[in-house]
């Protein structure tokens, strides 16, 4: 019977995969110095920022794609194929969202972004990235009086250069890996935003982004400075249309906390996953770090991964400053034939530093999902302290799940602790939800709820209805 | 004459490849409380899983009628939303999710189906403290995941109130009294009686006489052999206990089996 239901249920399609039909402003495929400068050029950036590109793309050049060690198969890029510029072609500089193109307004209704002014009482700042260029950023009056800054990156070079300049590769360097070298020398855009000291930012920024021009890469780029004592907390959402080709995601995440600093990063990742047989899909290969810079600062990191064919990513802390906190909150669904090879990073290097690692994984139909972790506690670190705990759901019996914690402790006065469970999704508690009237899609999407439940507190109210429902319809077709 | 609640015709069923059900045949009217009662292996379990529709569970000919319909052919959760409740044996836990939540989703489930509107969490909250305390169930325990860390009496208490929440037509409870202290069997035995009514029917699945001092059936039929080779009134009950079941399963020509 539940095989049944599998195959019945395989069809679900993918419900945001609808493209806009949007004049384009577009570079032919291919990468080189010649179109690092054209995109520096068009962004109009400053020249360190265009050397600090090319400094990266040499080095980039001599690095190999990481395909040895994580858990991850796919056929080899073809880095010559991709487009590295796609922007909506625009006339001028948009007054207000009313003048924004119709048809890019309607593809973000049907993603349901709230993206109207009235959509103020909800409380959700947007920078809404489509494709390459950021087209509108919504409350920035209202974040400015606070003396905050939310802007596309491309204007943060121009409004506050000193910063980005300062901050810019300060936590993921130009040479940190194949992926982020890539980024550092081809981003077009993406969020800044900066919060000065003292402020707690009076609501949840947020930024939506969604790949729309085929063949193209997105490379955004996001710099998150909380000066001391500020808070922030930042929603990320992503959507792709469906495509049979892959198209390859490669963002670069930086925060920084300083003293007494607090940032919150949530991401909801909904990218196109592929269809049942593994056509098509999102690589999504994202290098997000945070530095604790300063002492008693805070980063937290939620992120509920439902999408791509291939996600690939670490959101990492880097524990600075003593007592500083990271912390580390994961789903990661894996159905269809998607691929997660996924987890974080702790790197103790302040006195009394502690971390928590809460990572759950769940896999179905041919989902093969992957829990890598690495907890270092350095010399200097006394009296540290991390809690993992890693679990894993299978739902059917042709998926797998796997986990590998590195743990590297160099100061004995520190205290690690690490659990792991894995369990399937019974019979049992299927048939005992249908007999109390459960629908079968109802019943699972009640008892992995129920198992994400932890990783699904830490994330706002509405981004946590949102996530909460995405996992449902990501596990269409997958009960089994 | 008014249709049954339930019956059975026939009933040939095997659980895995194994038959279990050979030629089983019963008839519980509307407003009835019968026990079955028979030796372990007899098929009890699987009569209760193969009304209920569990996986597993193949019918391979006969009948069982739902107030005259056909209930095979109903999907498990429809067979639920048409009022057939099945108290588990052992009933599984769903760490992660509230019991309260689990509650209300599953009567908003049976509600939609019988075209009533759903109840907010406020007007939930309230039904729910009523049937409690029909239970005698802590505050405390709605609060848990469903039957997490729950003690063998506090999950049983947790099936008869969903029992009460549910307002099902047909009850089957299948060893409800199966590992209950005295107290708590007292309690779960109290909830089941203040569900009786002229418009609900409950089949008390059991292997021993203890329930039915607290809960007096109105008949009692001995399954054996995959058959009801036996049917009385209570009186039955206390001549099982007295004697066991040999002498049923010799006089119905069943050989009793090897355990």
């Amino acid at each position: 019977m539940a095989n049944e239901t599998l195959e019945q249920l395989a069809k679900a399609d993918y419900e945001w995969g609808f493209t806009t039909d949007v004049e384009q402003d577009v570079l032919e495929p291919g990468i080189s110095e010649d179109v690092i400068r054209v995109i520096s050029a068009k962004k109009g950036e400053p020249e360190w920022l265009l050397q600090w590109r090319l400094e990266a793309f040499r080095r980039w050049q001599k690095m190999e794609e990481p395909h040895h060690w994580a858990k991850v198969h796919y056929p080899p890029i073809d880095y010559q194929a991709i487009r590295y510029y796609a922007a909506p072609k625009q006339k001028k500089k948009l007054e207000s969202l009313d003048e924004l193109d119709p048809e890019i307004r309607r593809t973000y209704e049907k993603l349901g972004i709230p993206l109207e002014e009235q959509k103020l009482l909800a409380g959700v700042a947007v920078d809404a990235v489509f494709d390459s260029v950021s087209v509108a950023t919504t409350f920035k009056k209202e974040l400015e009086k606070h003396g905050i800054v939310f802007c596309p990156f491309s204007e943060a070079v121009h409004r506050v250069p000193e910063l980005v300049q300062e901050y810019l590769g300060s936590v993921v360097p130009q040479g940190d890996n194949f992926f982020a070298a890539l980024n550092s020398a081809v981003f077009t855009d993406g969020s800044f935003v900066y919060v000065p000291p003292g402020v707690r930012c009076p609501m949840e920024l947020s930024t939506y982004f969604r790949i729309n021009a085929s063949e193209t890469g997105q490379f955004e780029r996001t710099l998150i400075i909380a000066d001391r004592g500020s808070y922030v907390s930042y929603l990320e959402g992503c959507t792709a249309p469906m495509r049979d080709e892959n198209q390859l995601h490669a963002a670069v995440v930086e925060l920084i906390a300083l003293d007494d600093a607090e940032i919150k990063y949530s991401t909801v990742q909904n990218w196109y996953p592929g269809d049942a047989e593994g056509r098509g899909g999102i690589y999504n290969f994202v290098t997000k770090r945070g530095k604790c810079l300063g002492r008693r600062s805070k980063i937290s990191w939620t992120q509920v991964e439902t999408g791509s064919a291939i996600t690939w990513k670490y959101p990492s802390c880097i524990l600075l400053g003593d007592d500083s906190v990271g912390e580390f909150y994961s789903v990661a669904l894996t159905a269809r034939r998607q691929q997660a090879d996924t987890g974080t990073k702790m790197i103790h290097i302040g006195k009394r530093t502690k971390s928590t690692i809460v990572s759950k994984g769940i896999s179905a139909a041919y989902g093969q999902n992957t829990y890598r972790g690495l907890v270092r506690i350095q010399k200097g670190a006394d009296g540290a302290r991390n809690y993992s705990q890693c679990d894993s759901l299978l739902i059917g019996d042709k998926c797998g799940a796997h986990t590998f914690p590195y743990l590297e402790v160099q100061n004995p006065t520190a205290q690690v602790e690490h659990e792991a469970t894995t369990s399937k999704i019974g019979e049992d508690q299927l048939f005992y939800c249908q007999q109390r009237g459960l629908s079968t899609e109802d019943a699972v999407n009640l008892i992995v709820n129920g198992f994400c439940k932890r990783v699904l507190k830490e994330l706002p109210m509405e981004f946590a209805v949102e996530a909460q429902k995405l996992l449902g319809v990501s596990l269409e077709g997958a009960v089994g | 004459m008014t249709v049954p609640m339930l019956e059975i015709r026939d009933l040939h069923a095997n659980a895995g490849d194994k038959p279990i059900l050979k030629g089983l045949s019963l008839v519980l009217e509307r407003g009835e409380v019968a026990a079955v009662m028979g030796p372990n292996g007899s098929g009890k379990s699987t009569l209760a899983n193969v009304i209920a529709g569990k996986p597993g569970y193949e019918v391979t000919s006969g009948e069982v009628l739902f107030e005259g319909r056909d209930l095979l052919a109903l999907s498990p959760e429809e067979r639920a939303r048409e009022g057939v409740f099945l108290a588990f044996q052992y009933p599984v836990e769903i760490p992660g999710v509230g019991n309260m939540y689990f509650l209300k989703q599953a009567v908003n489930a049976v509600r939609a189906h019988r075209g009533l509107e759903e109840l907010d969490a406020m007007e939930f909250l309230q039904l729910a403290r009523e049937k409690m305390k029909l239970v005698e169930m802590k505050e405390e325990l709605a609060r848990r995941g469903v039957n997490e860390g729950f003690s063998g009496g506090e999950k049983k208490r947790n099936e008869v109130l969903q029992m009460a929440l549910l307002e099902p037509k047909l009850c089957v409870l299948d060893e409800t009294d199966s590992g209950l202290d005295i107290d708590a069997l007292r309690v779960v035995a109290g909830g089941v009686n203040a569900l009786r009514s002229p418009e609900r029917s409950m089949l008390l699945i059991t292997h021993y006489q203890r329930l039915l001092d607290y809960v007096v059936p109105d008949r009692v039929h001995v399954l054996a052999g995959g058959r009801i080779v036996k049917s009385g009134g209570k009186e039955l009950a206390r001549e099982l206990e007295e004697k066991g079941y040999g002498w049923v399963q010799a006089q119905a020509g069943v050989p009793v089996e090897a355990r």
